[in-house]
C-alpha cells in the first residue's frame, strides 16, 4: 500500500503534488515543514526529531504506525536527552513512582499526555519491539496513561522514560506524583456491591413472582417456606455488604446531628429487612425482599453513575502538580538532573527556556526574562539582572539562566502562599445541597406520619399498628428522591463535559445556581494573550521590509517578538543571512539582515541607539518600534485582545448579577473595562494573590455568593475562597489551579449560558422531587392504612425510581441541547494576527 | 410440581456462578478502562502478542 500517497491525500486532498513541492508536510506529525526539510526514503520531515522517530519505528517493523489513517505522530523537536530522566533512578524517587518491583520485573504507570489516537495505543502497546528489556505495556486511553512492565536489569526506569520521550510521548512527571497514587475512578468495591445487589434482586424477584400471581399455591406450603428462607439468606449480604455504606454515612450524619438523605434510606432498608425477616421466621408471609434488593440496586446504580461522572479531571491540584520533578543542577562543572526534593539552599541551578524557577533564587548569570503570569497575573515578562531575586513559579522566557537558590523549595514564596490556611480551605458544605435540605423536613414528616398511623391503629385495631408503622417507613424510603439529584445533575455534568466545561461535582452545579456575584480575572480570562491584535502604525511596510523584521524577530524568545514573527511568517521564506545579532533583554533586538541593520524594541532603547523618533501616540497595550537602516520606520502596537463576545457576555451577566474585575495588571486599561462592565462594577487593578482573596472574602462578608473566574496560580486563593471557582484553561488537561470548575478558555463568553443552564437543572431537580413526592403520597396512603402488600411495594418502588430518573435525564439532555453552550466556529477559532495596516 | 423445590436451589447455584464471574471480571480490572479495548481491537493484528515476562522472549542485544 502506498502510504505516502495516502497520507498526502489526507493532508492536502486538492493538490498533493503541489503541496509536496512547495511546502511539504511532515510525514510523521503533519506539521507544515519550514524551509529546511529533512528527507529520508522520499519522505519529508519537519525536524530531525520526527525523522529519528520514523527511522526508529521503521527499523523495528513498526511502520504500520503510519497506516491508521490519521496524522498519528506528535512533533518531536529536540533529540532525546540521555540525562533528562536520570533523576528517576534515584532510589527515593524510583520507589515512589513504581507500582511493583521484585528485582526481575518492574511495573510503572506513567502519564503520557500525548496519547490521542488509535495509533498511539498500538505503538505504545508494541513498545517491547523497540528496546529489549521492555515487556508488556497497556494503555488506558481515557486517562492517558500507560502501564509498562520492564526488566530492571536490562533497562532502567530512566531508560523507559527516555524511550517514551524519544518517540514523542514525554511522561508527565510532576512533584505531586511522589505523594502517592491516585485512587481508582470507580472503586471495585462499588461494582462488587452493585453485583451482589443485582444478583439478589434478580433471584428474589423470580421467587416472589409466583406469589404475586397467586401461583404459589400450586407448589404447596413447602415452596413458600423454601423461597422465604432463601430470600432471607440472600438478603443478608445485600444489607451487610451492598448497603453498608448507607448505614455508615447515615450513622456519621446522625452523630453530627444532621439528617442527610442517607438517614431515611438507612431506616427504610433496616425496617424492610427486619419486617421481612420477622414475617419469614414467624411464617406469616414472604416479606419484601425483592423490594429491598431492588432499592439497593437502584441506589448503587445512582452512585456509580455519579462517580463515573466525577472521575474525568483532577480538581485538587496544588503547586506540586505545577512543579516538575527535576531540575538541572550544576556542581563543579558537572550538570545533573536531580529531583526537586534534593535541592538545598545554595545549589546552583540551570533554568532553560520555558522552565520554571523551582525555588526562590538569585540570578548568577544569563538573561533572566521571567514570566510571572502564573503567580502575579502580569502578562509581560520582567527582566531580572544578575544578583536580583527570582520567586518560585516564574517561567524563564529567555535563554539558559544560572541561579543560586536562597530558600528550599518548601519555603518559597509560592509554596508558602499555598500553605496559607485560606488557600487550603477545604470546601465542606456538601450538607447544604438541595437533596439534603429537602430530606431534613422529609425525614421528620415521614417519622411523624409513621407514628401517627401507629397511634391511630393501636387505638382502632392494635393488630395493624406495627404493620402500618413499618409500612410507612418502607414505602417512604426515598429511593427516587435520592436518585433525582444525582441523575439530573450528573446528566448536566456530562452535557457540560462534552462541551469542555468540567464541573467538580453535583454540589458545585447547585452552587452555580445560587450565585449572585461574578468576579473576573482579566489577563488570560477576559483577554486572550495570544489572540491580540498586531497593528502597524506608520507608512505601509513593503514585503521586503516585512521579511527583514520577521527575520530578526524570529531570533528572539521575547513573547512580543514571537507574536511579531508569527504575524509575518509568510514573508519569511526569503533566505536571510543574519549577522551581528544582539538581544538586550527587556529592550529589544538588533541585527544586520543581508547587510541592512534592523532594530526592534522599545522607543527609549531605539532612541539610545541614535534613531530619531517622532512622538508616538501611546495606545493601550505594548509598542515595538522599528528602525531599518538606522531610520525610524514605524511601530507595532500589540494589544491583548478581549475574547470575542465579551461585551455581550458582560451585558447579559449585568442583567442578573453583580460583576467585578480583579487584575494583577496595571491600570492602563481601566477606562476600557469600566465601559464594558458598566459604571457600577468594581474594578480592581494591581491585585496581588492575597488582595484578590481578600476582595472575595469582603464580598462574602457582605452576604454575596461569589463565582470567581480566573486562570493561573495568582487567582488560586480567590478561586478557593469563592463559592464557585472557575479555572479557565487554554488546553484542557494542562495545569490548572485547584478549582470547582475547569473551563475551556474559548467558552468564557458562554459563562452567562452556563449559569442559566445551572439554574434550569436545579429546577428540574425540584420537579423530580415533586414527582417522587406524588408517588410517596400514594404509597403512604396505602401504607398508613396498614395494607401495604409486598406486590404493591414491589411495583411502586421501581416504577417511581425509573420515572424520576427517566424524567431527569431526558429533560436535562433536552435543556443541554438548547443551552446555547456551543461556541460558533467563527468565534471559536482564535483570531488571526492582525494585518499590519 | 415438587421438582421446583430442587430446581430453585439449582438456579441459585447457577446464578451464583455468574456472580462469581462478575467478581472475577471486576477484580481483574475489566471495569476500570472501557475505552481502550474498543480502540485496541482496531489495530489488533494478532501476529505478535506482547511478551508478558520481560526476560524470557527477547534476546539480549547489547
Amino acid at each position: 500500500m502506498d502510504v505516502t500517497a495516502n497520507l498526502s491525500s489526507v493532508v492536502s486532498a486538492a493538490a498533493p503534488l503541489a503541496a509536496r513541492t512547495t511546502r511539504a508536510s511532515c510525514f510523521h506529525c503533519g506539521t507544515a515543514c519550514a524551509e529546511t526539510v529533512w528527507t529520508k526514503a522520499d519522505r519529508a520531515f519537519c525536524c530531525q526529531g520526527c525523522q529519528t522517530v520514523y527511522e526508529l519505528l521503521a527499523e523495528n517493523g513498526l511502520g504500520q504506525f503510519y497506516e491508521w489513517g490519521e496524522v498519528a505522530g506528535r512533533r518531536v523537536e529536540a533529540l532525546a536527552d540521555e540525562n533528562k530522566f536520570r533523576f528517576l533512578d534515584e532510589p527515593a524517587v524510583r520507589a515512589r513512582l513504581v507500582d511493583f518491583d521484585d528485582g526481575k520485573t518492574t511495573r510503572v504507570t506513567l502519564q503520557l499526555p500525548a496519547i490521542h489516537c488509535v495509533a498511539c495505543v498500538w505503538l505504545l502497546e508494541n513498545l517491547f519491539r523497540l528496546k529489549p528489556g521492555i515487556g508488556q505495556s497497556r494503555v488506558n486511553f481515557a486517562r492517558q496513561e500507560a502501564v509498562v512492565t520492564f526488566d530492571p536489569q536490562r533497562i532502567s526506569l530512566s531508560g523507559v522514560a527516555a524511550l517514551l520521550d524519544s518517540i514523542g510521548y514525554e511522561p508527565n512527571l510532576k512533584l505531586a506524583d511522589l505523594d502517592g497514587k491516585r485512587a481508582n475512578p470507580v472503586s471495585r468495591r462499588l461494582w462488587l456491591q452493585l453485583g451482589v445487589a443485582g444478583f439478589v434482586f434478580g433471584n428474589t424477584m423470580l421467587f416472589s413472582l409466583p406469589g404475586y400471581f397467586g401461583l404459589d399455591s400450586l407448589s404447596g406450603p413447602a415452596f413458600r417456606t423454601l423461597v422465604g428462607w432463601l430470600s432471607l439468606g440472600l438478603s443478608v449480604p445485600v444489607v451487610a455488604y451492598s448497603a453498608a455504606d448507607f448505614f455508615r454515612t447515615s450513622w456519621l450524619s446522625v452523630r453530627q446531628r444532621r439528617l442527610t438523605i442517607e438517614v431515611p434510606i438507612a431506616i427504610g432498608i433496616a425496617v424492610i429487612f427486619l419486617q421481612s425477616a420477622g414475617e419469614v421466621i414467624s411464617d406469616r408471609g414472604e416479606g419484601y425482599f425483592d423490594s429491598l434488593a431492588g432499592l439497593t440496586f437502584f441506589l448503587l446504580c445512582g452512585r456509580i453513575f455519579q462517580q463515573k461522572t466525577y472521575d474525568r479531571l483532577a480538581f485538587d491540584r496544588d503547586y506540586k502538580s505545577f512543579f516538575p520533578l527535576s531540575v538541572l543542577r550544576r556542581q563543579a562543572d558537572r550538570e545533573e538532573r536531580v529531583s526537586l526534593g534534593q535541592i538545598g539552599i545554595g545549589d546552583r541551578l540551570v533554568i532553560r527556556h520555558g522552565e520554571l524557577v523551582p525555588a526562590d533564587a538569585r540570578v548568577l548569570g544569563g538573561e533572566a526574562l521571567i514570566d510571572y503570569s502564573f503567580v502575579t497575573g502580569e502578562s509581560e515578562p520582567v527582566v531580572k539582572a544578575a544578583g536580583e531575586l527570582l520567586y518560585a513559579g516564574g517561567r524563564q522566557m529567555g535563554g539558559a539562566l544560572e541561579v543560586v537558590t536562597v530558600k528550599p523549595v518548601s519555603q518559597s514564596y509560592l509554596t508558602s502562599l499555598w500553605n496559607q490556611d485560606a488557600f487550603r480551605k477545604e470546601k465542606d458544605d456538601t450538607f447544604n445541597t438541595l437533596t439534603n435540605r429537602y430530606s431534613q423536613q422529609f425525614t421528620w414528616i415521614i417519622l411523624g406520619i409513621a407514628l401517627a398511623a401507629a397511634a391511630f391503629w393501636s387505638v382502632v385495631e392494635p393488630a395493624r399498628a406495627l404493620r402500618s408503622f413499618t409500612g410507612v417507613l418502607i414505602v417512604a424510603c426515598p429511593c427516587a428522591l435520592a436518585l433525582a439529584a444525582p441523575f439530573t445533575l450528573g446528566a448536566a455534568l456530562r452535557t457540560l463535559a462534552r462541551r469542555h466545561i468540567f464541573v467538580r461535582n453535583t454540589d458545585t452545579l447547585e452552587a452555580l445556581a445560587r450565585i449572585d456575584t461574578v468576579v473576573f480575572d482579566k489577563t488570560g480570562t477576559l483577554t486572550a494573550a495570544q489572540a491580540g491584535e498586531v497593528a502597524f502604525v506608520g507608512p505601509e511596510l513593503s514585503p521586503g521590509e516585512g521579511a527583514l523584521i520577521a527575520a530578526v524577530a524570529r531570533q528572539s524568545t521575547h513573547p512580543l517578538a514571537r507574536r511579531l514573527a508569527a504575524g509575518w511568517e509568510r514573508n519569511a521564506a526569503a533566505a536571510a543571512t543574519l549577522t551581528e545579532f544582539r538581544e538586550i533583554p527587556g529592550q529589544g533586538v538588533q541585527a544586520q539582515v543581508n547587510g541592512t541593520p534592523v532594530a526592534l524594541g522599545s522607543c527609549r532603547w531605539l532612541a539610545s541607539l541614535g534613531v530619531v523618533l517622532p512622538p508616538l501616540e501611546t495606545a493601550t497595550g505594548s509598542t515595538v518600534a522599528v528602525a531599518i537602516g538606522g531610520v525610524f520606520r514605524g511601530a507595532f502596537t500589540l494589544s491583548s485582545a478581549l475574547r470575542p463576545e465579551t461585551a455581550r457576555l458582560l451585558q447579559r451577566l449585568a442583567e442578573r448579577y453583580e460583576i467585578a474585575l480583579l487584575s494583577g495588571d496595571h491600570e492602563r486599561d481601566r477606562a476600557r473595562f469600566q465601559a464594558l462592565f458598566g459604571p457600577r462594577a468594581h474594578l480592581q487593578f494591581n491585585q496581588s494573590p492575597l488582595n484578590k482573596l481578600g476582595f472575595i472574602r469582603d464580598l462574602q462578608a457582605a452576604g454575596r455568593t461569589v463565582m470567581m473566574v480566573g486562570d493561573g496560580l495568582n487567582d488560586a486563593g480567590a478561586l478557593r475562597q469563592s463559592e464557585v471557582g472557575v479555572a479557565v484553561v487554554e488546553n484542557i488537561g494542562a495545569f490548572s489551579p485547584a478549582s470547582d470548575v475547569i473551563m475551556d478558555a474559548t467558552l468564557v463568553p458562554r459563562t452567562a449560558e452556563l449559569l442559566r443552564f445551572a439554574r434550569q437543572t436545579t429546577r428540574v431537580v425540584r420537579l423530580s422531587f415533586l414527582i417522587s413526592s406524588l408517588y410517596n403520597v400514594v404509597g403512604l396512603a396505602i401504607a398508613a392504612s396498614g395494607r401495604l402488600s409486598p406486590v404493591v411495594c414491589a411495583i411502586l418502588m421501581p416504577v417511581s425510581s425509573v420515572t424520576v430518573v427517566a424524567f431527569a435525564v431526558l429533560v436535562t439532555g433536552w435543556l443541554g441541547r438548547r443551552a446555547g453552550l456551543e461556541v460558533s466556529i467563527a468565534a471559536h477559532s482564535t483570531p488571526k494576527e492582525g494585518e499590519p495596516a | 410440581m415438587s421438582v421446583i423445590l430442587l430446581l430453585i436451589p439449582l438456579s441459585v447455584v447457577l446464578a451464583a456462578g455468574f456472580l462469581w464471574a462478575f467478581f472475577w471480571a471486576v477484580r481483574s480490572g475489566q471495569y476500570e478502562d472501557t475505552t481502550t479495548p474498543s480502540l485496541r481491537i482496531l489495530t489488533d493484528d494478532g501476529s505478535n502478542p506482547p511478551v508478558t515476562q520481560p526476560i524470557s522472549t527477547n534476546e539480549k542485544q547489547q
